[in-house]
């Protein structure tokens, strides 16, 4: 890593707490762009459902004091800035007096754990395919085998996940509708009846990311592959007599690679929007969820504060991507040397 | 001698012209992906025309149909004696609020995709205008515009969306649309910018420059049409980007409720366990519309990058 180049680290760094600060200020000013404030929002919402609010006045005020919203707005916002640096996201209102931060610790490994597994296969899988589509010493029947199981490509995870839990959880009844775990265990534990549960819920949520994204992956890697091959360094690996597999595994996937995570990178955010809608449709105990429940319940805070700590993991997972680029690009660590 | 130059110059051109006729059947545009997709998505617009002409639309309303009936020829088990029937008045059945589905289909499917077609087509406007300046004029314009692109892109939009919504309810579509375009821009200038990158350092550019062209001719006259099948190839993977954040936000209820979109179908079919009390025509058939419309997207996609990138096409 003695290589990374300083300007290098220094623009994703760069990219990365600005990224932070973006969002953060978007979720700070959005709710106070709309007309109101969200704690008279809130009770008006309250009075539509119910007909009537007793004594909305006095509770508005009470709350608008207890938030702090009758200060100056930088100072709201410094405030703010202030509690997000220290992690304290506030109460879930909902499910008071719960703080945020307690609720997304609890869903946050679910979430990490369910794309990070998928993301493992479908981009393993993808190029691995999208190489054997490119390869000229791949099989015939390989090549229109991998062409039909792209089928799914391009469809929503979330449409996906429907299909797979009605024909495999309802219709055929192999893997089971919803949460992470099966519910005769009160809380996760280190045991191999407990994993075994773990992945057989997990199961269909991952394929719902993986079947619809690993085709992608392959049209990409086959694409990059395409063009390798008409390279020179191509005809001079031939002509010295390089054995196939070795001129696939040095010369071709490990030039094709390179693009392919960068393109990771910037994937990674559809990939959390897309697992957050499958964790909604199998009910998972992850963020989605989480969110899912928070629209339902008005909860305004859990909803910023979930949607801010998933904006963070996002990022940090970018950041990694990058920095962990210059490993398998020795190009980019002599940059700017 | 001019005699002689004309003969060569006709040689020339019937040469080319050979090669023309030669190549008719090579005519990239020809691509069988990108017909596939251009002919079911313009079948399902036939179908959708078809369906605004001949089937009454407002049986998408509530409670315009009686409830929960499977479509027609099927049978439905709703409760222990309780046996619904589908009828040839609602052919792909009815759902839990009394909306009729084929009205729903005609209504919602065009819907869907025109949040997707406006959010696409606001996002490529931006990013065409941010590429090339940033591509062309290069310098700190670029690095502001990189940086921007780069942390609109980390940003998981969804998420923003969902704050945005909280606050503002459910919206019309057009708003929904306009929403999602605030991050529908930054894939397609970073891609445009990639190419004009590339462009700029092309021979026929330089020639352009040595001549005197103004920069503006050489943005519009030389390297627009050069980036033509890139910028469709980029609008067809916006505009489905944009769906799936539309469809998205619908499923998770922020969609309109009043005449609901494909999305909001599902809202509705997911509140209501309709997967639980089997009835799958209820979210199957949107699902499977929407995800033939993602299928032709994505044909129409890869065709064009065919088109636009002959290595690929001779790899078939």
């Amino acid at each position: 890593m003695g290589g990374l180049s300083l300007n290098y680290i220094m623009r994703r760094l760069l990219v990365f707490f600005l990224t932070l600060w973006v969002a953060a200020t978007l979720i700070f000013i959005i709710p106070r762009l709309a007309p109101g404030d969200p704690i008279t929002a809130m009770v008006a919402r309250m009075s539509q459902q119910a007909g009537f609010v007793e004594n909305a006045d006095l509770i508005i005020e009470g709350w608008k004091e207890r938030f702090g919203l009758n200060d100056p707005v930088y100072v709201q916002y410094l405030r703010y800035m202030g509690n997000l640096l220290r992690f304290d996201l506030g109460l879930a209102m909902a499910r008071f007096p719960s703080p945020v931060s307690q609720l997304v610790s609890r869903a946050l490994p679910w979430t990490i754990g369910l794309v990070g597994i998928a993301t493992l296969i479908f981009f393993t899988v993808g190029n691995l395919f999208g190489a054997l589509l490119a390869w000229t010493k791949t099989p015939k029947l390989v090549k229109v085998l991998i062409p039909m199981s792209m089928i799914f490509t391009s469809i929503p995870p979330l449409l996906a996940g429907l299909l797979l839990v009605y024909i495999f959880g309802f219709l055929l009844d192999i893997f089971p509708q919803a949460y992470a775990y099966h519910h005769s265990f009160r809380q996760p534990e280190f045991t191999l009846k407990f994993i075994g549960s773990v992945l057989h819920h997990g199961f269909l949520p991952a394929m719902a990311i993986v079947l619809v994204t690993f085709g992608y992956w392959a049209l990409g890697m086959r694409g990059m592959m395409v063009t390798i091959e008409g390279e020179d360094y191509m005809i001079l690996a031939q002509a010295k007599g390089l054995k196939p597999f070795y001129v696939l595994y040095r010369y071709m996937i490990r030039n094709a690679i390179l693009p392919q995570m960068t393109a990771l990178a910037v994937s990674i955010g559809t990939l959390v929007g897309g697992s957050v809608l499958v964790e909604v449709i199998f009910n998972y105990n992850g963020m989605g969820t989480l969110i899912f429940t928070a629209i339902r319940e008005q909860d305004f805070n859990l909803i910023q504060g979930t949607s801010f700590i998933l904006i963070v993991t996002s990022a940090l997972a970018v950041l990694i991507i990058d920095l962990s680029y210059p490993l398998i690009d020795p190009r980019i660590s002599l940059e700017g040397k | 001698m001019a005699a002689e130059a004309k003969t060569k110059a006709a040689v020339v051109a019937g040469g080319t012209k050979k090669a023309g006729a030669f190549n008719r059947f090579d005519n990239p545009w020809l691509n069988w992906k990108f017909l596939a997709g251009v002919s079911i998505l313009g079948i399902i617009f036939f179908l959708i025309f078809l369906g605004n002409t001949f089937w009454d639309t407002s049986l998408a309303l509530n409670a315009s149909a009686p409830l929960n009936l499977p479509p027609y020829g099927m049978e439905y088990q709703k409760g222990k004696n309780n046996i619904l029937v589908g009828v040839p008045e609602h052919p792909l059945g009815t759902e839990n609020s009394g909306r009729d589905m084929l009205a729903l289909l005609i209504v919602g499917t065009p819907r869907t995709l025109g949040v997707g077609a406006i959010a696409a087509s606001v996002g490529m406007l931006v990013g065409i205008f941010l590429g090339f300046l940033a591509g062309f004029l290069g310098g700190w314009i670029d690095d502001v515009i990189r940086l921007a692109t780069d942390i609109t892109i980390t940003i998981p939009s969804l998420l923003v969306l969902i704050v945005i919504q909280s606050v503002l309810g459910s919206v019309d579509l057009i708003t929904m649309a306009l929403l999602i375009s605030m991050f529908a821009w930054a894939t397609p200038t970073r891609y445009i910018r990639a190419q004009v990158l590339t462009m700029r350092e092309s021979g026929y550019v330089q020639m352009a420059r040595l001549s005197g062209v103004p920069t503006r001719n050489i943005m519009f006259r030389e390297i627009m049409p050069n980036l033509l099948p890139y910028l469709a190839a980029s609008y067809i993977g916006n505009m489905t980007g944009a769906i799936i954040s539309a469809v998205g936000l619908e499923v998770l209820g922020f969609g309109p409720q009043r005449i609901p979109s494909l999305g909001v179908a599902i809202f509705f079919s997911i509140e209501a366990a309709a997967l639980l009390r089997n009835m799958w025509w209820w979210w199957g058939i949107p699902t499977v519309i929407l995800a033939i419309v993602f299928i032709a997207l994505l044909l129409i996609n890869l065709g064009l990058d065919e088109i636009a990138n002959p290595r690929l096409r001779k790899a078939n």
